[in-house]
């Protein structure tokens, strides 16, 4: 398998992006934001429509759109973890900009959008050239080494914002920079699993290692761990079976993954209990 | 009324002799040797109590001592496991409809767009099925909200309301159906101190007014204490009941916990007790949420 | 998707002539019929969906319509089969999976980002499979307001009549468990059954509304109106009554704007939306702030 340099090439982009997708997304499930991750992932798509239309190159794009849409979060909507709404509101006319972008695209560019939209949407890590690899790798080494630079304080400011911004830590700033690190996460990695994928790897290695243990850094180890051995297994898998997009083969073993933690994390019995009276009113507290 | 010594150590009750005073009408709740169990260990035991109708109550002790327990088996969510237990005369949990329960620490999203005088209406007719009809029911809920004294900013959204004007609503919510007893699960523990006064004297308003019984978990019984009739204290797996001046003292309290308890008086007539155990004195690998 | 096969006279800004040319054609009527219902359903899902902030949740399974529909046409089935089972086997997914202790609201969400992200990778899945042309999944994502039929209309017509019916009955319990759940659960109010009953009305919703506004302006009508509606008054049946409306006039003004001009409707719908909801949140912003300083003098006075 490995003598083909495209699958070099893929194997080199997709470990650096697990990787780095894999500890993001730990931070992203932690700090209640996979809607503002999924925002960002889909804003990816927009930006690199966009840059299509105006005839540049579709990166610059991506990670124009990401970052500035995650800076415009990060300082408009964060008053608790969740102002759902009004990402959603965002999320829905940037994506209505996209479908202009893209009725634009279409009509200046003839039929190479159906590519565009495709490759953007989910990703096209078996066409990387040696030089797209080696970008991707060099770009998400710098979004592993910044994060894990700001590892400790940003767990603390996640799980106790009040104290740690008492002990001097800049909760506010590292809260965006952390948004911005997840939108240059997700223009990066767009490129391998595309912009509607790429949701699942930042959640699911993620959601099965805080599932399986409650201890913060082997939950990081764990989520990147496991973001790598799905990639790998997909990219296997996909070359093994022709007719299976290599995106969608990572998903689907990340998607198994975290279906066997929450298996094995959720108490059976008791799920199987609540689930024979879902129409009681319960005594749960 | 007298403070029965403790017998011998083989029988371990705090026994209180209680008000028995001539027209006092029958008990509203009591309870006789009874236990509670949480995940097969016993929270309480041996508990005899029995409030009276307008009586104003409160169930003090450290955390974990089985306080909210007690407020569970009175709403019918924790069957006793030995004695016995009765509410308005019939078992705890049938009686729930008359009782108007506040549970603790509820938290609202400050940007929820609910009107506040709408969650007290949701108090009244909520749990029904079918389109409400507006008319029926609002003057009840105007009723319970200015008997709460919220009418000028109830129909505000109540994520912007401050944390007393947020309880008095959450009491007029629970009071909207008209209840004979009111249960509050430590409805002052995240009020500021002059907060706290106001809604002592708002529940004692309440209570002596209309009638209805009230019965709170507490942590600080001063804000309270010049207003109880009864005080409910738990500790070490057991119950002192009686009136504040004859539980919390020092006498009582060293029985009840078996070890030396010191109570102060500080010149404003506050009450300060030193010495309590504040976990379990055993510990018995219980989970704080289930003693929540 | 784009109208250059119209005549483009363009609005005339003369309401009785924009209107006349807008309900000329057949296909623009069941257009602004279908719409129409499809608006009022979402204004009343939608408002749950956005007190429940659940918005992640309505984004998720109006993302599942993709692979309801590819695979659908992978199968041999009627699209609108895929649509339901789809959106409806997620919605009890999701609903399933956060029942029970709450742990942790991060953890709800990451169920749900599962969901979508596998969902998604089955529909490109099932797409890749049925080896048909890549650009028909545009009108899957973006919608197709020119091919609806009155068979269609009646169908949607019939599904919002009885989304309404559903929540004339339950949507009291339903407030009640959602704003306030734990004495709405002592007062023995089903409240995990609602939730899980009202994912998979929003699932179904979304499997109906997706086929003809496409996948994602489903999402934006579910959430804009009642959004807005929510902005500008807390009372609770004006609010209701106001997302409905909303998402009428902004759907029949992105349609009218999509006919006059050649933009895809569904840019037009989104960006009516989301102006509507800036104005009113701005608005909100700006008289919260001018009643606050108005009352603090009365506040303090009020504690002293």
């Amino acid at each position: 398998m490995f003598e083909h340099e495209f699958v070099r090439n893929a194997w080199l982009a997709g470990t650096a992006i697990a990787l780095a997708s894999g500890l993001v997304g730990h931070f992203v499930v932690l700090r209640a934001q996979v809607f503002a991750g999924d925002a960002l992932t889909h804003v990816a798509f927009t930006g690199a429509v966009a840059a299509a239309a105006a005839g540049i190159d579709t990166r610059i794009g991506l990670f124009a759109a990401t970052i500035a849409v995650a800076l415009a979060i990060g300082v408009l909507g964060d008053r608790r973890a969740g102002d759902d709404t009004t990402i959603g509101i965002v999320f829905a006319w940037i994506l209505g900009l996209g479908v202009y972008f893209l009725a634009l695209f279409s009509s200046r560019a003839g039929g190479g959008n159906g590519l565009l939209g495709a490759r953007t949407l989910f990703g096209s890590i078996f066409g990387l050239s040696a030089a797209d690899a080696r970008l991707a790798t060099v770009i998400a080494a710098a979004i592993i080494a910044i994060l894990l630079a700001i590892a400790r304080p940003l767990l603390f400011a996640t799980v106790d914002p009040a104290v740690a911004g008492a002990r001097g830590v800049p909760v506010r700033a590292l809260g965006l920079l952390f948004l911005v690190l997840l939108g240059a996460t997700a223009a990066e990695a767009t490129q391998a699993i595309g912009a509607l994928l790429l949701l699942g790897l930042l959640a699911a290695p993620a959601g099965a290692a805080q599932r399986l243990t409650a201890n913060p850094y082997r939950a990081i180890g764990l989520s990147a761990a496991l973001a790598v051995f799905s990639t790998w297994a997909g990219l296997t898998l996909s070359y093994l079976i022709p007719k299976l997009p290599p995106s969608s083969a990572i998903i689907a073993v990340a998607a198994g993954v975290y279906v066997l933690a929450f298996l094995a994390s959720t108490d059976l019995h008791g799920l199987g209990r609540r689930l024979a009276a879902p129409l009681s009113g319960g005594t749960e507290t | 009324m007298n403070i029965t010594s403790a017998p011998p150590t083989t029988d371990r009750r705090i026994d209180v002799a209680l008000p028995g005073a001539a027209g006092q009408t029958e008990a509203v709740a009591w309870l006789e040797g009874a236990q509670a169990q949480i995940a097969g260990r016993a929270v309480w035991s041996e508990v005899r109590l029995e409030i009276g109708a307008g009586e104003f109550t409160a169930i003090l002790g450290p955390n974990g001592s089985g306080k909210t327990t007690l407020l569970r088996v009175l709403l019918g969510e924790l069957p006793l496991a030995a004695g016995r237990a009765s509410v308005l005369g019939r078992d705890p949990g049938a009686a729930k409809g008359q009782i108007g329960y506040l549970p603790q620490r509820r938290h609202f999203d400050a940007g929820i767009r609910i009107r506040g005088v709408d969650l007290v209406r949701l108090g009244l007719d909520g749990a029904r099925w079918g389109l409400p009809i507006r008319a029926l029911g609002r003057d009840r809920v105007r009723e319970a909200i200015e008997l709460v004294c919220a009418s000028e900013y109830a129909t505000r959204p109540i994520g912007r309301l401050s944390g007393g004007e947020q309880q008095r609503l959450l009491i007029a919510q629970a009071l909207v159906t008209d209840p004979r007893v009111l249960i509050l699960d430590e409805p002052l523990d995240s009020l500021d101190l002059p907060n706290q006064t106001a809604v002592s004297a708002l529940l004692a308003r309440i209570c002596k007014q209309q009638g209805v019984t009230v019965l709170l978990v507490a942590h600080d019984v001063n804000p309270l204490l010049s207003y109880l009739d009864r005080v409910v204290y738990f500790g070490a797996g057991r119950a002192a009941v009686g009136t504040p001046r004859e539980v919390i003292t020092a006498g009582t309290l060293s029985r009840l916990y078996g070890v030396p308890i010191e109570v102060l008086t500080t010149a404003d007539g506050r009450l300060f007790v030193a010495g309590l155990p504040e976990a379990p004195a055993h510990h018995s690998g219980r989970h704080e949420h289930d003693e929540q | 998707m784009s109208s250059s096969a119209l005549p483009l006279a363009g609005l005339s800004l003369d309401p009785v002539s924009d209107f006349q040319q807008l309900t000329a054609f057949p296909f623009m009527v069941n257009a602004l019929e279908a719409g129409t219902a499809v608006a009022i359903m979402a204004g009343v899902v939608g408002w749950f969906m956005v007190l429940r902030r659940e918005s992640f949740a309505g984004h998720t399974l109006s993302l599942m319509a993709f692979p309801g529909a590819t695979g659908a046409l992978l199968i041999g089935l009627p699209a609108a089969a895929g649509y339901f089972v789809f959106c409806g086997a997620s919605a009890l997914v999701i609903g399933l999976g956060s029942s029970g202790v709450r742990r942790h609201r991060g953890e709800e969400s990451a169920l749900t980002g599962v969901v979508q992200a596998l969902g998604l990778a089955c529909g490109f899945v099932f797409l890749s499979l049925y080896q048909g042309v890549l650009a028909g999944y545009e009108n899957l994502l973006f919608g197709d307001f020119l091919g609806i039929t009155r068979g269609q209309v009646l169908t949607l017509a019939i599904v919002a009549v009885l989304a309404l019916c559903g929540f004339a009955l339950v949507g009291r319990p339903l407030l009640f468990a959602s704003v306030d759940e734990t004495v709405a659960r002592a007062r023995g109010v089903p409240v995990r059954g609602l939730a899980l009953a009202f994912l998979l009305v929003l699932g179904l919703a979304v499997a109906a509304t997706a086929q003809i506004t496409g996948v994602l302006l489903v999402f934006a009508l579910l959430v804009a109106p009642a959004a807005t509606a929510q902005q500008i008054t807390c009372r609770i049946g004006a609010s209701l009554v106001l997302s409905v409306i909303l998402g009428v006039a902004i759907t029949w003004a992105g349609l009218a704007l999509a006919y006059f001009y050649s933009e895809p409707v569904g840019f037009y719908i989104t960006t009516v939306a989301f102006t509507i909801y800036v104005i009113a949140r701005v608005t909100r912003a700006v008289i919260d702030h001018s009643t606050l300083l108005r009352r603090r003098p009365e506040i303090a006075e009020a504690h002293a």
